[in-house]
């Protein structure tokens, strides 16, 4: 039994890496990609082109402005009297909010008045716009407060926030996005790769050679299933050198426990890939089914879009979803350092999707080829 | 194009058409796939942070702190799940994942408040998450504002000093998408994704499969040209492509109500364009790649990735670092997302978006040129 798996993971090998340009695909691009899109994938703001209108144009309105263009956050690109050319430069995106400070901005708050400071965003970057007004407001606030104390003397904050981030001190984005894309990458890649193993066969017509051969259905599956299960092993080791060489980050947690958890998830993206490639009649109808599952894979992951904020059954049926755990996992040891006792959810819902996958994928193969 | 025949191209359009029927899983694929993408991105996905779990921990236990955390009981933006009185259940919490944020009132809350001094608050938020990490931080940031200005109006009144000075009040402000949906900037945004995916997809195989399959030779002892045969396999993709685009208009329109503000003319000839440059793309790695396996893995690693995340559709380029902003000109779904959503949302036609179509149709002629240019109808 052991030879007839040593010659099948012979042959899968040398089809794997007889074509120099299959060696880039399944090597280099993921390293590739994964440098390019972690420093793509960033969501601090910071120099946001701003116009700003001043009606006012008073020591008050200057002083407001002062307050906007010091902090990082805001780049002022331009200052207007009016705000008549306002909707040109933010059609074509020369800016991306404004701030509209009222004529009569210094009498109003002289007369102990609310002056209203229109704050305008471009709302198609949605998420800029959130982290932008509420930067705005707290500039506001400061000035304000700062206003009331050169009228009524010192009056104490109620509060002083110290705020701490836990595991990444000055939020980095990298932080978080880099091991996420080495999952990404290892569901992508070993599930497109191991979805054409079998169907490839069928496709060509060779499938019936090696069935006439004295291997067993189990030596058969064991043999497409290793060769990538290896090279998912490697991926990720070189994907985790990358990380540490490039971004500097470190794995805080027990890298036996990463190995191990990551083993489980690259298997049970394997069981799926069979399963899809058993059921598939060509290669590309099985490269089809396969992004059926990769593209809500990721997207239901809970890495760029937040789990908890989805709907209910959306939610729940993120449980059949492995990149979910395994992202959880690998952020919770590369991050948190923390270990197997406050992961033992994730680690049981992990395991048993990846048995349940594979055991299906065999149960349909061995209908298929009876 | 010496000696085109437009029969000719016709036979290999129906050729390449009876496949794609004959294949009614790969066919139904391109179909539900769109579908599929368009309804996970319209219900379930959203950037806006709102809930979010927090652990609070109040040493001071007095009016003022419950007061206090009041603001947060009331905001859409927390859930306040637990209370805990040790910082081994915070950790607990934030290590699972339980939680993202904890708050710790300290012991002498209600005496500094009452004093008239100032109380610390700690905020402990999961940085592991920096994105949620920041919004959270944000959002306690400002209910801590609005308590503090809560709290200085009653000592302003404290120190009678008649009436209190006027002060500037934020009106905000979102343009093109008032409400801030990201439904309505996603929706646009899922086009060039679908289109990306399925149309490099469909067409990354499509010549391989001949040379794979070994009808390539025959196909090349007919007098069929090498126009006559790109044209030709385009064309039934290209229907399927079309029938996408006007899937998720229809989706966007109906069902998310996805406001459209300009030309629906210009919508259709711009997804026209950049389909046939995706589906050109598909065709040339079939050409020069001659295998199924790799053209399929190159035309996702190089379609479906740089078009989520390069193209401006989740994060803003203008955020990424400077020679990541450079690379994000040669995704061409960069300007095809720029189109959509100032015909969606803006309501711009072509006084502001020529450049981008223009870089549209450079790169769609391109492919095109590229891929007539290496398919030699011969044998090696």
């Amino acid at each position: 039994m052991k030879e007839r798996i040593k010659q099948m993971l012979i042959k899968e090998f040398l089809q794997m890496f007889r074509d120099k340009r299959m060696r880039m695909v399944i090597m280099v691009m993921p390293l590739v990609q994964l440098t390019i899109l972690s420093m793509a994938l960033t969501t601090d703001v910071k120099n946001i082109k701003v116009a700003i209108v001043d009606r006012d144009n008073t020591v008050e309105s200057r002083s407001l402005i002062s307050r906007f263009s010091d902090s990082q956050y805001f780049d002022v690109a331009v200052t207007l009297r009016d705000d008549s050319r306002l909707p040109q430069m933010l059609d074509k995106g020369e800016v991306l909010a404004a701030i509209s400070i009222p004529y009569g901005f210094s009498e109003d708050l002289k007369s102990g008045k609310q002056s209203p400071v229109q704050i305008i965003c471009d709302g198609i970057f949605s998420n800029d716009t959130a982290i932008i007004m509420n930067y705005a407001g707290q500039v506001t606030a400061l000035f304000n407060s700062r206003h009331l104390e050169k009228v009524a003397g010192k009056i104490a904050d109620a509060v002083n926030l110290e705020g701490r981030a836990w595991y990444n001190p000055n939020l980095e984005s990298k932080f978080y996005y880099v091991p996420g894309l080495i999952a990404v990458m290892l569901i992508l890649v070993g599930l497109v790769l191991t979805s054409m193993a079998i169907v490839r066969e069928k496709e060509i017509g060779t499938i019936e050679q090696v069935m006439v051969t004295p291997i067993r259905k189990s030596e058969f599956i064991i043999g497409k299933t290793l060769p990538f299960l290896i090279t998912g092993y490697v991926t990720m080791t070189l994907m985790f050198i990358i990380a540490y060489l490039v971004f500097g980050i470190r794995i805080q947690g027990s890298l036996l426990l990463l190995y191990a958890c990551s083993g489980v998830y690259i298997t049970g993206n394997l069981g799926l890939a069979l399963l899809v490639s058993v059921t598939a009649r060509t290669q590309q109808q099985a490269l089809l089914t396969a992004f059926l599952i990769i593209v809500p894979a990721i997207l239901l992951s809970g890495f760029i879009f937040p789990i908890h904020n989805m709907p209910e059954g959306v939610q729940a049926a993120t449980i059949f979803n492995p990149m979910r755990w395994y992202l959880q996992i690998l952020h919770s040891i590369a991050l948190k350092g923390v270990g197997a006792e406050s992961l033992i959810k994730p680690m049981i819902a992990q395991a048993a999707l990846a048995a349940g996958f594979l055991s299906l994928a065999i149960m349909k193969f061995q209908k298929t080829i009876d | 194009m010496k000696g085109f025949k437009f029969q000719r191209m016709r036979a290999v359009a129906r050729k390449e058409f009876i496949h794609l029927i004959r294949d009614w899983r790969s066919l139904a694929l391109a179909i539900a796939i769109p579908v599929f993408l368009i309804a996970i991105f319209g219900w379930a996905l959203t950037m806006d942070l709102s809930d979010v779990p927090t652990v609070v921990w109040d040493q001071s236990s007095t009016p003022q702190s419950r007061d206090y955390l009041s603001h947060f009981q009331g905001s859409p933006y927390f859930s306040v799940k637990y209370g805990v009185d040790n910082y081994r259940d915070i950790q607990k919490y934030l290590d699972t994942g339980q939680v993202i944020v904890a708050l710790v009132i300290p012991w002498d809350f209600g005496d500094r408040i009452l004093a008239g001094k100032t109380a610390d608050v700690q905020v402990i938020v999961d940085g592991a998450n920096t994105n949620n990490a920041s919004l959270a931080l944000g959002y306690v940031t400002n209910l801590s504002l609005i308590y503090n200005s809560n709290i200085r109006t009653k000592r302003m009144a404290g120190k009678r000093l008649g009436a209190t000075p006027g002060q500037a009040v934020i009106e905000p402000r979102a343009w093109y998408n008032a409400d801030l949906r990201s439904r309505n900037v996603i929706i646009p945004g899922i086009i060039a994704l679908v289109m990306v995916v399925i149309a490099a997809m469909l067409t990354s195989v499509t010549v391989a499969r001949e040379w794979e399959t070994g009808t390539m030779e025959q196909l090349i002892s007919t007098p069929l040209r090498v126009p006559e045969l790109i044209l030709g396999k385009i064309m039934p993709y290209f229907v399927v492509g079309l029938t996408d685009v006007a899937i998720a208009v229809a989706m966007g329109r109906w069902i998310f109500h996805v406001p459209m503000r300009g030309n629906p003319g210009l919508l259709v000839l711009a997804s026209s364009i950049f389909l046939l440059g995706a589906l050109f793309f598909g065709l040339l790695l079939s050409i020069a790649l001659k295998s199924q396996v790799l053209a399929n893995q190159i035309a996702i690693l190089s379609g479906y990735m740089p078009t989520l995340l390069l193209s401006g559709f989740v994060f803003g380029i203008h955020n990424m670092p400077l020679p990541i902003q450079g690379i994000t000109y040669i995704v061409p779904a960069r300007y095809f997302i720029a189109m959509l959503r100032g015909i969606y949302l803006k309501g711009v036609g072509l006084e502001i978006l020529w450049l981008n179509g223009l870089l549209l149709t450079i790169y769609a002629a391109a492919m095109m040129i590229l891929a007539h240019k290496k398919l030699r109808l011969m044998l090696d």
